[in-house]
């Protein structure tokens, strides 16, 4: 694969945004629309000429020297689980742009504009190959995302940009610091020359001592458990969620959220992967924690997009858990949450953005029974939340299961790699039975808010139809085909995944397989370790040609 | 003496400017007078092609220093020149082109004007040239004593003078206690040339008065850079003056504060005692709480403040106190671990940066004529007049530090030496100043960019003057142009920051010859520290 291909996907949307900050503001949207859905193509070309039978390496690389005196280049390339994230970015800009078609009125220009940069952000920051490239894409995700909400946002939004903003932004700090230690161990060992090349910082990251990898895990965890979120800094997202436009929630919860997860799998398995095994347990409780506490609090929200917003900290939070399992099995089954929920969720966030087009109201009390008057629109919201619950058949349940499977099996996992004595440093039956009562209240708060929503009597609020002026009278009615259109490629995406998760299961295993055993000789190593306490040191470490 | 001469003809070009400015500027023909500009303008190009040609001195402390920051000087100097148009003598000049008045060299102002400038700017090149402590004193002063000056004539209104007074008590105040610093070294060392206080001090270490000297000294330069607890007169004198003196005000005291702290710090050298990189820790320690302090204080208290200039003027705080970090690193071998460099770098990318944000507001008006102060009156800049809004966002987020721009490669080269010098305290501190620092500048950036215009508000204006926007379109570039030239900009610094370490020969003349041994290791012990590193 070409690097032009990674580059191409980046720089189409970022021109595309150009183009439709430039352009009259009539015609911004149908520019934009245009540009996300030439940004696709690159992608699809490069899901066909990448080599998923060599998916653990990084293919399509390419590097650009910037700054030699500081270490600073710009270099490229993706493995199998990059490949997947930027294929799902770059669908989802059409399904942005169009779910936004008549929701944002005013400056479009900056609308469009900005949503497109994102894009091309993000997709960066799956494609970055050394720090420099990657932090810069980190942190210029927070200044579109911070526009969207704050100009196009809903009441609160002033607050909700700025807690988004002031979150996101310590936090990355804070793992800039990590990532700088990093580098300047490199720095010293290669005698004062700077590099950023996340491979050879990699390899310097994995070979300092546990106490030193601890600090640089929670110097990165505090930027990605910020983004993913993790409980419990996890407050700032039901906010940001809330009030931001319906293409930022998409987006945010599609893809933004995704750039924590896989901060977590790149860096946090593959740099720290001894102090990773080391605090798998602790931080399994966070990320349980989160998923009842998220849960519980889902089941009180009368403000259905604040429901869902909790909802992705519970559901984030099953992802993080199969991360923490560390076996392939849990870790696949994240990988797959990561693609599914972008679905599921992204598909809910759509659903309710075009319900408050036309009602200009979230409120649970206020709303019900739309089955009844909006057949069509009840139909996609049951089956993206029956998705987002974990239905069998729809993706949530294989990711879900997979993420579960793997917390029940992560004890085992040492034991299966020729290890005598799995003695409950890892995750076990308990962590994953806990975090199953999550499925649980996961079923009952969503199928709440579908019963309430779409079925029993028809509740409008009062005067909904006030806005409407002169076309009051059709309204509101049910989706109309750009709407359609805008759901179906989620809704498709739900339901092949759903019934034939095989293809990403295998797209992602090498690269998955690579992380785990990191995680594993750390872990094997430290009870090598612990067990012989003569100083023997067991000298079969990682492996040196794995590259995180 | 005469043998300096080769050193000084960047300041002697401006020197005759300065005369020629003088004399032109009180002509009678208008035309003649309108030549001001343009003589300081030529007058700033030669001085920075003979500061590129400038030889090296193999006598000072920092020998390649001169062409970098001379040029530096003269560079930014023609920014803030194109900024500073127009500021004096405007009305008057129309008064008299509609022959409502005959000129009066007593009522015009453009001479003093324009010629205090060029002494500014000389003074500050003198201080790069400066071997001695009283050139060092007389360096400064010539560069702070016009600025009192330009600041009292830079507007007609009485809050430019009351910041006048201001700045100029304070700013006595801080030549007082600098000089008595200075007083102190030469009493503890026996001379004012650096060489023989270098040898001296080396020699006899600092002892307790060569330690108040250090001190005292550092304390009063550190009112040039506004470092806490010197910076008390910024935001007021910043407010009052008008913005393209603001500007000035923010780049060449500080400037000429920094060289005088490198020469000061180069008075004892990285690495003094047995076995140390460091400064002496007495120095070490007060410089770091200042540049603790410096930062922390500054962002703090920008993120309070409802005026435009007040935040920067905090802001111009913080920045002063980042780059001390530089200075505590110390030379280096490599660029990422010569603070010095980062240091010379970052004053070019704050130059930069910070003459764009102070132009733009230099280059409005609101409805009485006046600059625009308070944040809100810049709601909606973008769309009103997008030129002048892209340049503030552009430099604001330059600022910032917003990577890639220019601000945040200038920042790069400070946190690596910074950690290299194993600073790492110190380095968090400026990393979680950073993030402080994004509250108050994306509050700017956000107003002028995403508020939407408020329409109550009294219209915003373009002042009639042309060359301010052009600073400011200038600098918005700069931070992007820049960008492909850092490389070769940062070995520019790397190179001219090279700092010759006191010789040991001299500095053991009447020791016995294992002392000699022991001594010719070099004192800078991490300027000249083995590749041994590398292993």
């Amino acid at each position: 694969m070409s690097p032009w291909l990674l580059i191409a996907t980046m720089a189409f949307p970022l021109l595309g945004a150009f183009a439709a900050a430039l352009v009259p503001a009539a015609r911004a949207r149908s520019t934009a629309l245009a540009a996300s859905l030439v940004s696709i193509l690159p992608a699809i070309v490069a899901l066909d000429r990448f080599d998923w039978s060599d998916a653990a390496a990084f293919q399509g690389a390419g590097a650009v020297e910037w700054l030699p005196a500081l270490g600073l280049e710009l270099s490229i390339g993706a493995d199998g689980v990059s490949m997947l994230l930027i294929a799902l970015s770059a669908l989802l800009g059409p399904v942005c742009v169009l779910a936004s078609w008549t929701a944002i009125n005013t400056r479009q220009g900056l609308f469009y504009g900005w949503l497109l940069a994102l894009q091309a952000a993000m997709i960066g920051v799956f494609c970055a190959r050394d720090l420099l490239l990657f932090y810069v894409c980190f942190e210029f995700t927070l200044l579109p995302m911070f526009v969207l909400i704050r100009v196009y946002g809903s009441s609160g939004r002033v607050k909700a940009a700025t807690k988004f903003f002031l979150y996101t932004f310590t936090g990355s700090i804070i793992t800039l610091a990590g990532f700088v230690y990093v580098a300047w161990q490199a720095a010293q060992q290669s005698g004062g020359l700077w590099s950023l090349d996340m491979a050879v910082l990699g390899e310097v990251a994995r070979a300092m001592s546990p106490g030193q990898q601890a600090w640089v895990l929670g110097a990165l965890l505090a930027g990605f458990a910020v983004k993913v979120p993790l409980f419990p800094v996890h407050t700032w997202l039901p906010l940001a969620h809330t009030e931001a436009p319906t293409a930022g929630s998409v987006v945010l919860a599609a893809v933004l959220l995704k750039l924590g997860t896989y901060g977590i799998f790149r860096f946090a398995m593959g740099y720290t992967p001894d102090a990773f095994a080391a605090f798998a347990p602790q931080l399994a409780v966070l990320a349980i924690v989160g998923i009842l506490y998220a849960g519980l609090i889902c089941w009180v929200q009368t403000d259905v997009k604040k429901l869902v917003a909790y909802s992705s900290v519970s559901h984030l939070g099953f992802c993080v858990l199969g991360l923490l399992a560390a076996n392939h099995t849990g870790v696949t089954g994240s990988v797959l949450y990561m693609l599914s929920h972008g679905f599921s969720t992204g598909g809910l966030f759509c659903m309710i953005g075009f319900m408050y087009e036309r009602y200009h109201t979230r409120d649970m009390r206020e709303i019900g029974g739309l089955a009844s008057k909006m057949p069509v629109w009840s139909s996609f919201m049951v089956f993206f939340a029956m998705a987002s619950v974990g239905l069998p058949g729809l993706n949530g349940f294989p990711s879900e299961l997979l993420c579960l499977i793997g917390t029940f099996q992560s004890d085992a996992a040492w034991s299966l790699a020729g290890e005598p004595g799995a003695d409950g440093m890892t995750l076990g039956r308990w962590y994953g039975v806990v975090a199953g009562i999550g499925m649980v209240v996961g079923a009952i708060y969503l199928l709440y808010m579908v019963g309430r929503i779409c079925f029993g009597e028809l509740r409008e609020p009062a005067g909904h139809d006030d806005h409407q002026g002169a076309g009051a009278a059709r309204l509101p009615a049910d989706l109309n085909a750009r709407e359609i259109v805008t759901l179906l490629p989620l809704a498709a995406g739900c339901l092949i995944f759903g019934l034939y998760p095989k293809p990403l299961v295998d797209a992602s295993a090498a690269p998955v397989a690579r992380q785990v055993q990191l995680v594993t000789d750390a872990a094997i190593d430290a009870r090598t370790e612990a067990a012989q306490p003569t100083g023997f040191i067991d000298t079969s470490g990682p492996s040196p040609e794995v590259a995180p | 003496m005469i043998e300096k001469l080769a050193y000084l003809w960047p300041e002697i070009t401006l020197f005759i400017a300065t005369c020629l400015v003088m004399i032109v500027g009180l002509s009678p023909a208008a035309n003649a007078r309108r030549l001001c500009s343009w003589i300081c303008g030529v007058a700033l190009l030669l001085a920075a092609g003979l500061a590129a040609s400038t030889p090296a001195n193999p006598e000072a402390l920092f020998p390649d220093l001169i062409p970098y920051f001379k040029g530096l000087t003269a560079v930014v100097g023609l920014m803030l020149l194109l900024a500073l148009a127009g500021t004096v003598d405007r009305d008057l000049e129309d008064l008299i082109d509609r022959g409502k008045i005959k000129f009066n060299p007593l009522q015009a102002n453009r001479a003093e004007f324009y010629s205090f400038f060029l002494f500014s700017l000389t003074g500050l090149m003198l201080c790069a040239t400066a071997d001695d402590l009283i050139w060092l004193f007389l360096a400064l002063e010539l560069t702070s004593l016009p600025t009192y000056v330009m600041v009292v004539i830079s507007t007609r209104g009485t809050r430019s003078q009351e910041a006048g007074v201001k700045y100029f008590v304070l700013g006595a105040l801080g030549a007082a206690v600098f000089l008595y610093g200075f007083a102190l070294i030469y009493g503890a060392a026996g001379s004012t040339d650096f060489n023989d206080i270098r040898a001296a001090f080396a020699q006899d270490g600092l002892g307790s008065i060569g330690t108040a000297g250090m001190l005292i000294a550092l304390l009063g330069v550190s009112f040039k850079i506004a470092a806490v607890p010197m910076h008390f007169y910024t935001p007021d004198v910043y407010q009052g003056a008008a913005s393209p003196v603001s500007a000035m005000l923010a780049f060449v005291p500080k400037a000429a504060g920094f060289m005088s702290i490198f020469a000061l710090c180069g008075l004892v050298g990285w690495g003094f005692g047995e076995g140390s990189d460091r400064l002496p820790e007495s120095v070490h320690a007060m410089l770091w709480v200042v540049a603790a302090l410096t930062m922390t204080v500054g962002n703090v208290l920008a993120t309070l403040q409802d005026s435009v200039k007040r935040m920067l003027a905090y802001s111009s705080i913080a920045h002063s106190g980042y780059m001390l970090v530089g200075v505590l690193a110390g030379p280096g071998d490599t660029i990422a671990s010569n603070g010095l460099a980062a240091v010379l770098f970052y004053l070019l990318c704050y130059g930069v940066m910070n003459v764009g944000v102070f132009a733009v507001l230099a280059s409005l008006r609101n409805s009485q004529g006046e600059e625009p102060d308070a944040l809100d009156s810049l709601r909606g800049l973008v769309r009103s007049h997008p030129l002048h809004g892209w340049a503030i966002i552009l430099c604001t987020l330059s600022l910032l530090g917003f990577p890639p721009l220019l601000g945040f490669l200038g920042k790069v080269p400070l946190f690596t030496s910074g950690i290299s010098a194993g600073l790492l305290p110190l380095v968090l501190i400026l990393g979680v100043n950073s993030a402080i620092a994004a509250f108050y500048y994306l509050r700017l950036v956000a107003t002028v960019y995403l508020e939407p215009k408020d329409e109550d508000a009294p219209a915003i204006d373009t002042q009639p003057i042309v060359a301010r926007p052009i600073a400011a379109a200038i600098s918005a570039g700069g931070v992007i142009v820049l960008l492909i030239a850092v490389q070769p900009l940062l070995e520019a610094a790397h190179q001219s920051s090279r700092y010759r370490p006191v010789e040991a020969v001299e500095a053991v003349a009447p020791a016995a010859d294992d002392a000699l041994l022991q001594l010719s290791e070099p004192i800078t012990s991490r300027d000249a520290q083995p590749a041994s590193d590398a292993g």
